[in-house]
């Protein structure tokens, strides 16, 4: 049920992967996204597909708990699917009534799942393979520039960490009060909309209380050792960049100058 | 007779296809009869929550069947709606499942998904509330506003006012202090003596499920690895330590002083047995003594 959604969650292991500074990985991802947007050959998205593959297999992560993740942007993919097949223009193969489908809809319609589907399952790999807080840190070190424009950074990036780690908690919690209230014959499965939203109050009234409860505690944990914000805070764990990073760095870059190069040549 | 509940070989397994993948129970096997005061123990983590919830069709078997009063609980979608309320579930630290704006709402809202009539809601809640000891001032205020052990049993009542046949409870008294827990037990046995329900309680007291119930089932590692009366279970203390579960405090004792030479016997498991028997060796060297 709940506990089904991988989105956002971290499958820990020890691979080449996972053991990239988590700013690396996420200045791939913004390359792998640029990439994956210029891409207009097929060769290019070729060579994008090999590229995911190559990174799936050296995370070492079972490639079903990867579809999985798919499952709850499949719609998505599917509705822009069709909506491609049948709003681009172009030569008719067959035509009924208004509707009328194009092999460039068709061609396009698959270009741009298959689009999707890399960008989805390429920008999940970070959160499969890097904790919340490593990749907090990595965004509070990659924006700390902005301190010098007086941005919060590092007030951003706790409450970041914070919402992460609580996210799987709530879910938890949401599943518990889920199975009680349905230990008392709560509904949540059928009727209209009307009735589902009104079957949501046993579970969302319980949720917010110990949510907000949780949330008091947690200032007072925090207050009690001291907390006071980001001015002077040393960290246990520094990110320090290896070699393999900026291999890594430089491996992004290179598949950026192949895609285009693809793009012209091919 | 029929058992009313009965499990065959039901094994669950949590997040199937995922690197956390794991086995909770394994091939579980287990019967209760009608009117049956049942304990299960074991150690944390050794998947007694997780049976439980397979006893109401919560969580569906991986492999296995559920059967109430001999049929298949997931025989059809109804049939597994009806076990809802037959089979009353209590979770771990019920309180916080109170949602209502008023406490009388809160125990209303089982039997409003029964379907039954106001008359008969309005009856259903002051049984419960009489059941565990609410008064009827407390019923129109907030739940919010009652103390922890006063939600406990609001929330325990929730459940009791569906009138289950089985009621199970997982660590009912988990978190409250001694007299709180007294009450809390003196609920549960008011209730399985006015319905003759059967009742099933998860716990890691061995003092408190000694005293009340009629069979226990020890859970290790996600199986039933020792069941019987508490007097046969209780005897294989070396075992359950060896689970990292304790035996009743008077048993303890009772086997200290067997150690020292006092001739009690090795299946003791209440205070009363054992104050029975020091009484009688008592009375028995008093006797000796005037012989001699
Ligand atoms: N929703 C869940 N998803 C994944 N794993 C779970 C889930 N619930 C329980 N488990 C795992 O299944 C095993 C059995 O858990 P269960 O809650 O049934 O144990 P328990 O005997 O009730 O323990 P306790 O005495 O601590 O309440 C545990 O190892 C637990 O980590
Ligand atoms: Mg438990």
């Amino acid at each position: 049920m709940l506990k089904d959604i991988t989105l956002g969650q971290f499958f820990p292991g020890n691979s080449i992967v996972h053991r990239l500074d988590p700013r690396t990985k996420l200045a791939l991802t913004l390359f792998y996204i640029v990439a994956l947007f210029m891409c207009k050959s097929y060769f290019a998205f070729a060579l994008m597909a090999v590229v995911l593959v190559a990174i799936i297999v050296a995370s070492q992560l079972n490639a079903r708990v990867i579809l999985k993740g798919l499952k709850p942007v499949a719609i998505i993919i599917i509705v822009t699917a069709i909506l491609n097949i049948f709003l681009t223009p172009g030569e008719p193969i067959f035509e009924w009534w208004i509707i009328s489908i194009s092999v460039e809809g068709i061609i396009m319609a698959v270009l741009m799942a298959v689009r999707l589907i890399l960008l989805v399952t390429g920008t999940f790999m970070v959160s499969y393979t890097t904790s919340p807080l490593a990749l907090t840190d990595a965004i509070e070190s990659l924006l700390s520039p902005l301190k010098k424009l007086h941005f919060p950074v590092h007030e951003l990036a706790m409450m970041m960490s914070i919402a992460l780690r609580f996210i799987p908690t709530l879910i938890e919690e949401t599943d518990k009060i889920m199975s009680a209230q349905k230990a008392r014959g709560a509904d949540f499965e059928t009727g209209n909309i009307l009735r589902r939203a009104k079957a949501m109050l046993p579970i969302l009234v319980p949720l917010f209380i110990s949510a907000f409860s949780r949330a008091d505690e947690l200032a007072d944990a925090m207050e009690s050792r001291c907390y006071h914000g980001g001015i002077g805070r040393t960290r246990m764990n520094t990110l320090h960049a290896e070699a393999r990073d900026y291999v890594a760095l430089l491996g992004g870059v290179v598949i950026i100058g192949a895609v285009v190069a693809l793009n012209i040549l091919l | 007779m029929n058992p009313i509940i009965k499990t065959e070989k039901i094994s669950h397994v949590y997040s199937v296809d995922t690197p956390f993948e794991r086995v909770a129970i394994k091939d579980v096997d287990f019967e209760a009869e009608r009117g049956e005061y049942i304990g299960v123990i074991g150690h944390t983590g050794s998947g007694k929550s997780t049976f439980i919830q397979h006893l109401n069709g919560l969580l569906v078997p991986s492999s296995g069947r559920v059967l109430y009063d001999g049929n298949d609980i997931r025989a059809s979608k109804a049939a597994t709606r009806d076990v809802r309320f037959k089979v009353g579930l209590v979770f771990q630290y019920p309180e916080y499942q109170l949602f209502e704006e008023t406490v009388f709402k809160d125990i209303a809202f089982g039997p409003r998904n029964m379907g039954l009539s106001e008359t008969e809601i309005d009856a259903r809640v002051r049984e419960a509330a009489g059941f565990v000891g609410l008064p009827d001032a407390k019923l129109e205020v907030s739940p919010f506003d009652l103390s922890g052990g006063e939600k406990r049993r609001a929330a325990i009542a929730g459940v009791i006012a569906m009138r289950p046949e089985v009621l199970i409870l997982d660590e009912p008294t988990a978190g409250l202090d001694p007299h709180g827990r007294d009450e809390i037990l003196g609920n549960i046995d008011a209730y399985r003596r006015s319905t003759n329900a059967t009742i099933l309680v998860v716990t890691h007291s061995m003092d408190e499920i000694a005293k009340s119930a009629d069979r226990l089932f020890v859970f290790s590692g996600g199986e039933i690895v020792i069941s019987g009366t508490p007097r046969a279970v209780f005897l294989r203390g070396d075992e359950l330590r060896q689970m990292g579960l304790a035996v009743p405090k008077v048993t303890e004792i009772a086997h200290r002083l067997r150690d020292a030479g006092v001739a009690v016997s090795a299946d003791i498991y209440t205070i009363e047995q054992l104050a029975t028997e020091l009484a009688s060796m008592r009375a028995a060297i008093r006797g000796g003594g005037t012989n001699a």
